[in-house]
């Protein structure tokens, strides 16, 4: 069994905030709320918490200065922050203030929640790793090359950068604005189905000699990577 | 009263207040002055006069003693106009000539009398006037006192007359410069009234009111000129906000009455849980498509309005093309479309890259969408300069856009009949055109073979203007 994930929500709309509290606990996220900046402020710097979920518009304290006044005080929990506000410039302060993810208002919430859980598991993700590893496949980020079951598999460019970040996060559901976003830096609505088509590809690469699948979509929310069996989180 | 308070507070009327005073002082000045210097000629004249005639009766009586000078002074005292002689005898007492009274103790001294003294005239005893003369006196050897001296009155009157002149004058100018500051100063008050009576109607929502204009391209007009440019900017903003706000209305009510039909016929139906997850799925879709219509809607607005202009940049376009190219291929492979990229190397443009890609990306998906039935399935993506701007263009063999509907197709949620039946907001291409205007470029469609009988492409050419830097 993991220690459950601990997140404060800071968020000044009562019925939201209880909402998402209802929603994170039944996927299994213990959390706390503050309604307003500083007792937000006050929260994240007494208690030790896994990701903070910070409304960008809040009474008595805004949300960015929160940020910046926690990362002042040393207090690096990572952060999401939620606006209402427009996309364009609204992400590029907002990172700038200190947050490490950004989701704009109306947001689905299994996007949230993918979200949340990368950010969260963070702390003990492979970032020296040099090889990624699951079940029988292998990335190595050095040589740039992915085995599995010892037999190289030959992925364009994207698609090695698409699968390492998908064996990165493995085990964890990924959206796919999460892969737009991280594989090839654009934060815009494509529209089509261009991500879901790019996946397609590389899971036929990966998985069409092989009884195993290992690339699995979830509905409604995105795609995972995970080895067949292991039934955690 | 508060009227001519207003008057007085005009710019003009306080210039001409202090070129007046300013220009009173100078005429003041100049009269003064001339006067004095004329005066002083007129007394240097009459000075020298009255020296030339002492010389005279030095000689006079030189040559024929008192006897002669006495007749000779007699003689003249008598002609008209004649200088004033007076012949006095050691204690003063008038023996002869043609004045009748002095001032007392002018004889007691030798030499001019120094200041202008006051006397009457025997010729005019009976008006007893009294006048105004210089003189000089001469002692004889014998005691007796001549005094020879010339009337001044001409100088006296000059002086009076130049300083009527003087007082007139100035009056006459008083009362001009008041009509002046008069008229200058109700004429720009009333230019201004007129503006603000203009500003005052536009300010009650009047848009289209302008500011007059007197047509004489003074200062006025050219002030009237750019504040009606800036009057003509905000009703063009306005409109545009109006017809966003008149096509959200119209454009989202449609999705949002579909929404509710949805919910209303799930909570109608006695359906089983599966069914209501299949309506719940539908409903939650059909707010994403609203969601996703109202950020490109905002999206719109911020880019027209330039908030995104702060994070302009260099942006490597073909490596941006090249990764657009890269991230819509196989969508286009899927619907056995074949994406084409004609991309030279390392051309850059100042802006935004998010942007651009997104704009690039909406292009690319409608020549995706509209591409089918055409009997090519090529779409091109091609990179180029013309003269000296940057041209980037997505060109397609679908069946294109009439010539007439071009502008339209760019317009919100304008939609081609034919392409109703496509998803989408109906907002790519203005978001293509506001992210190009953004960038000072321009949207281009044309077709992409202009001679075929029937699906004649499109080509959409995002055009970047020469760098400037």
């Amino acid at each position: 069994m993991v220690t459950r994930m601990k997140i404060l929500i800071i968020e000044d709309d009562l019925e939201a905030a209880a909402y998402l509290a209802k929603a994170f606990r039944e996927a299994g996220i213990v959390s706390d709320h503050a309604s307003d900046g500083e007792s937000g402020l006050f929260m994240a710097s007494e208690n030790s918490y896994d990701v903070l979920v910070i409304d960008r518009m809040l009474p008595r304290r805004d949300g960015l200065s929160v940020i910046s006044e926690l990362r002042r005080k040393g207090v690096h929990t990572p952060v999401l922050i939620l606006s209402a506000l427009g996309q364009v410039d609204d992400r590029v302060t907002g990172l700038r203030a200190g947050g490490d993810d950004y989701l704009p208002k109306p947001y689905a919430f299994n996007e949230l929640l993918a979200r949340v859980e990368v950010l969260g598991r963070r702390k003990g993700a492979p970032e020296q790793d040099m090889v990624y590893r699951v079940g029988d496949l292998e990335l190595d980020r050095l040589s740039h090359t992915v085995r599995r079951q010892g037999r190289e598999l030959l992925l364009q460019p994207r698609e090695f950068r698409l699968l390492e970040y998908l064996m990165k996060n493995a085990g964890q559901v990924v959206t796919r604005t999460m892969l737009l976003e991280n594989v090839w830096d654009y934060h815009f609505d494509p529209q089509t189905n261009v991500i879901d088509v790019h996946v397609s590809r590389l899971r036929s690469k990966i998985e069409k000699d092989f009884d195993q699948p290992l690339l699995r979509t979830v509905r409604g929310a995105g795609y995972m990577i995970k080895e067949d069996g292991r039934t955690d989180a | 009263m508060s009227r001519l308070r207003v008057l007085f507070r005009t710019t003009a009327v306080r210039l001409s207040a202090l070129y007046l005073l300013l220009f009173s002082l100078c005429a003041a000045f100049l009269v003064f002055y001339v006067t004095a210097m004329s005066q002083r000629l007129l007394e240097q004249q009459t000075k020298d006069a009255v020296t030339a005639e002492v010389a005279q009766v030095e000689e006079i009586y030189a040559r024929a003693g008192v006897n002669g000078l006495l007749r000779t002074l007699e003689r003249r005292a008598r002609q008209p106009g004649a200088n004033l002689y007076v012949i006095a005898g050691p204690t003063g007492e008038i023996l002869a000539g043609n004045v009748a009274s002095l001032q007392p103790g002018l004889l007691d001294k030798e030499g001019w009398t120094g200041e202008a003294f006051r006397y009457q005239r025997y010729t005019d005893e009976s008006r007893k006037e009294t006048h105004v003369a210089l003189a000089h006196v001469l002692v004889l050897d014998n005691g007796l006192r001549i005094l020879v001296g010339r009337d001044l009155q001409e100088p006296e009157k000059f002086r009076v007359l130049v300083r009527q002149a003087l007082v007139v004058a100035l009056g006459i100018m008083g009362i001009g410069a008041l009509i002046i500051w008069f008229a200058i100063g109700r004429n720009a008050l009333k230019r201004i009234d007129r503006m603000s009576d203009a500003s005052t109607r536009i300010m009650a929502g009047d848009l289209s009111q302008r500011l007059p204009m007197s047509g004489s391209g003074d200062e006025f007009d050219r002030l009237s000129e750019s504040l009606n440019a800036m009057l003509g900017r905000i009703e063009k903003l306005n409109e545009g906000l109006r017809q966003v706000s008149d096509n959200i209305a119209h454009d989202l009510k449609t999705p949002l009455t579909r929404l509710r039909n949805k919910a209303e016929a799930a909570l109608a139906h006695k359906a089983t849980n599966s069914g209501y997850r299949a309506s719940l799925e539908e409903i939650i879709g059909e707010s994403d498509q609203l969601i996703r219509t109202f950020n490109a809607l905002l999206m719109i607005s911020r880019v027209e309005a330039g908030a995104a202009a702060a994070e302009m940049s260099d942006v490597n376009l073909s490596q941006s093309v090249a990764d657009c190219v890269e991230l819509y291929e196989p969508v286009a492979d899927e619907q056995a479309l074949k994406l084409e990229a004609d991309v030279p190397a390392d051309i850059h443009v100042s802006g935004n890259r998010e942007l651009i890609g997104q704009a690039l990306g909406n292009l690319i998906d409608n020549a995706i969408k509209y591409s089918d039935g055409g009997a090519n399935p090529l779409i091109k993506v091609s990179l180029a300069r013309r003269d000296g701007a940057i041209v980037l263009s997505v060109a397609d063999h679908g069946p294109g856009v009439p010539a007439d509907r071009r502008d339209d197709v760019v317009e919100r949620f304008v939609r081609l009949d034919e392409s109703r039946s496509k998803p989408g907001t109906g907002l790519g291409l203005s978001l293509v055109e506001a992210v190009m205007e953004m960038h000072q470029g321009s949207l281009e469609l044309s077709d992409t073979v202009p001679d075929a009988e029937n699906n004649r492409g499109l080509t959409a050419s995002m055009v970047f203007p020469a760098r400037s830097g």
